[in-house]
């Protein structure tokens, strides 16, 4: 802001880039939205801190037998009764800040953040293996159109018939007991590259559909045409010049994806089919809070909570970014602003 | 409309040939699934599991174990490989709680997702717009049987206030098949409410800066008038879109929803199924709800077509 003293003269020399940059600056809420997903992902990521340095201990160790001092208190980590310790906060020190896990008595903290890591790392990258399918699908069946189109449109809709919790419950049964080889590569059966193919993949035809829908009518444009005068081939107008147009679609449809695939693997993973263990996630501290759900509900609330707030800032950022990023939704701005009523009719 | 028709139901024999196929594949393609050895269980010695590929065809060839499989899945008698009992039957027997969970849901999710989506758009940018977007993006960022979870250890085992699931047939008891279903309903619309009530809001801010509300307004209508004839109805169309796909797809079982609450309904069963690779199960389930999803397609097409004129049910509706 400073290094603008006169805002008037850069107005015009913006691009579509700044523009849209300028228009989320604005957007409070959703900035808001984005410094809580920031404070998420430093939580995640500060896992080897608290571990090592406070709680001195990892996410699989267990402590089903020991004793700890909570404020000169001598507790139990599992009571007689099987009962996991509840949060003790500091009072230990920072050890079983949110209490044990259960039975094993692991430190529900130090799983809470390691578990969040899985959840992100699966999240983002399985919705970057969606929208890159996608995209290229997308840019086939748009720019070819004919047969091409035909195949690439009759399978999204195959996939898209498929009860989709159905065929990701499928994939994970059957990949989760004999992995998968792909070429040379071979994952086993509890890599959590598998529910991140899986769930990457059966996201696909939800976005590749809106994409191949812009492509086709991108391709009628007259940018298209010149390009094709000019002997540009299949690949530079695919990607030259289609490609751009479709960054800011693609680029709020990563962000929904890797809200709704994160949703998808705490479902898949609750179910057993998705991250298998010793691998922890969010969705998986559910399934295991879920047994004890009546005696310590904390276990199922807790993991349940970040993942309500990491899909919620990601889809408020989203949202903030779309209005920012797609220019026709500037009037929707201006009616969230409470100025589309020119008319000056009491709506 | 004969043609669209037609053109439809070759349309949905394709889909569910290749879903059929496909799901073939997933349970015979890949390694370690040997039905055989499944089904002999534990205690399985080679004599055994060579009479049990003899008795159900598995040293078949696989498309000649599919067109078996196939043609009892329509007949009537496919059997499950565990606990070998009839399948159409238990599917059948499932119908009444996944329907009643599926319409349920989706008459409480529609009548509040298109009242919110309404308030929210005629008060776009005020408070109550701003608290229904809220309560809209947190309703679709939740896991589902997360939310399921919580309601069922507040409002079920610490305060007895609804029954803990099972479903009651309606014809036995309808206040108690009320009672038992309140919770999944809820649970279930609370998802598709959020997700609706957007999609109408910015349907209809949309529509509102067109000329054509425009007009309405200049040649007086009243304001009600305009929101109901013009905005809601050019609004309502992507909604019956969504509409259809999603009940297509609920009807193919709600897993969660009915694995939580013990519904025992298709969802149920075909999470049993899929749990011990039950492939005959799985595979009349995975027909029956894509048969679901590609017909509520087709209804959502003809809804589609009676509330926007221009669209012509005969040319290329679908994309």
């Amino acid at each position: 802001m400073a290094s603008e003293p006169n805002p008037e003269a850069t107005l015009a020399g913006g691009g579509p880039w700044l523009l849209a940059w300028r228009q989320l600056r604005r957007d409070r809420v959703a900035l808001g939205f984005l410094a809580l997903f920031v404070l998420i992902v430093a939580f995640v990521l500060a896992a080897p801190l608290w571990a090592d340095d406070v709680a001195h201990t990892g996410p699989d160790k267990t402590h089903t037998l020991e004793k700890i001092d909570v404020n000169g208190e001598q507790r139990e980590v599992v009571n007689r009764e099987g009962k996991p310790i509840g949060p003790v906060w500091l009072g230990a020190g920072g050890k079983f800040f949110l209490g044990a896990d259960g039975r094993l008595g692991r430190d529900e903290m130090v799983r809470l953040m390691y578990g969040g890591r899985v959840s992100l790392f699966i999240g983002i990258s399985s919705a970057l293996i969606t929208v890159f399918l996608a995209t290229i699908l997308a840019l086939l069946a748009g720019y070819y159109r004919g047969w091409t189109d035909t195949a690439i449109s009759r399978t999204m809709d195959v996939v898209w018939a498929f009860p989709v919790m159905l065929l990701a419950i499928a994939l994970g049964l059957v990949l989760a007991v004999g992995g998968l080889q792909i070429g040379p590569l071979h994952l086993s059966g509890g890599s959590i590259w598998i529910p991140i193919l899986i769930i990457g993949g059966v996201s696909v035809p939800y976005i590749a559909r809106p994409l191949r829908g812009q492509v086709l009518s991108l391709r009628e444009k007259e940018f298209v045409e010149a390009a094709v005068a000019q002997g540009a081939g299949p690949l530079r107008i695919m990607i030259g010049e289609l490609l751009p147009n479709l960054s800011s679609t693609i680029i709020v449809f990563f962000t929904l994806t890797i809200a709704n695939n994160m949703l998808l693997e705490a479902a898949l993973s609750f179910l057993g089919v998705g991250v298998q263990p010793p691998e922890t996630s969010w969705g998986t501290m559910i399934a295991g809070g879920f047994d004890l759900l009546t005696s310590s509900p904390l276990l199922t609330i807790i993991p349940g909570t970040m993942i309500l707030l990491t899909v919620l800032s990601v889809n408020v950022f989203g949202d903030g970014l779309r209005d920012a990023l797609d220019p026709s939704s500037k009037l929707r701005l201006e009616a969230h602003a409470g100025i589309s009523e020119p008319e000056g009719t009491a709506v | 409309m004969a043609r669209f028709a037609l053109r439809r139901l070759i349309g949905m024999v394709a889909v569910l040939f290749a879903v059929s196929v496909l799901t073939f594949l997933i349970f015979n393609v890949i390694p370690n699934s040997d039905p055989a050895q499944r089904i002999a269980g534990k205690a399985a010695t080679p004599p055994l599991i060579a009479s049990i590929n003899k008795e159900w065809g598995f040293e078949d060839p696989l498309p000649e174990q599919y067109v078996t499989m196939m043609r009892k899945v329509f007949s009537g008698d496919l059997i499950s490989y565990f606990g070998r009992e009839n399948v159409n039957e238990r599917i059948v027997e499932g119908i009444p709680a996944t329907f009643s969970l599926c319409f349920g849901a989706a008459l409480i999710w529609m009548f509040f997702g298109i009242l919110f989506g309404y308030l929210s758009a005629v008060r776009a940018g005020g408070l109550l717009d701003r608290a229904l977007t809220v309560v809209a993006v947190a309703g679709i960022s939740m896991p589902v049987f997360w939310l399921a979870a919580i309601f069922l250890n507040y409002l079920t085992y610490k305060n007895e206030i609804f029954p803990s699931g099972g479903y009651v047939e309606f014809t036995a008891d309808p206040l108690q098949w009320a009672n038992h279903l309140i919770l999944p309903w809820i649970t279930l619309a609370i998802l598709y409410v959020g997700f609706y009530s957007r999609v109408l809001r910015s349907n209809m801010l949309d529509a509102m800066n067109e000329d054509y509300v425009r007009t309405a307004r200049a040649k007086g209508l009243s304001e009600r008038r305009v929101m109901s004839r013009h905005v809601m109805r050019n609004s309502l169309t992507p909604i019956v879109t969504l509409f259809g796909l999603d009940v297509g797809a609920l009807l193919g079982g709600a897993i969660l929803i009915e694995a939580i609450f013990s519904l025992n309904g298709i969802g149920q069963y075909a999470y049993e199924s899929l749990i011990n690779t039950d492939l005959p199960p799985i595979m009349a389930i995975v027909l029956f709800g894509a048969f679901f999803v590609v017909l509520f397609n087709a209804l959502a097409d003809i809804a589609y077509a009676y509330l926007d004129p221009r669209v012509k049910l005969g040319s290329s509706a679908d994309g």
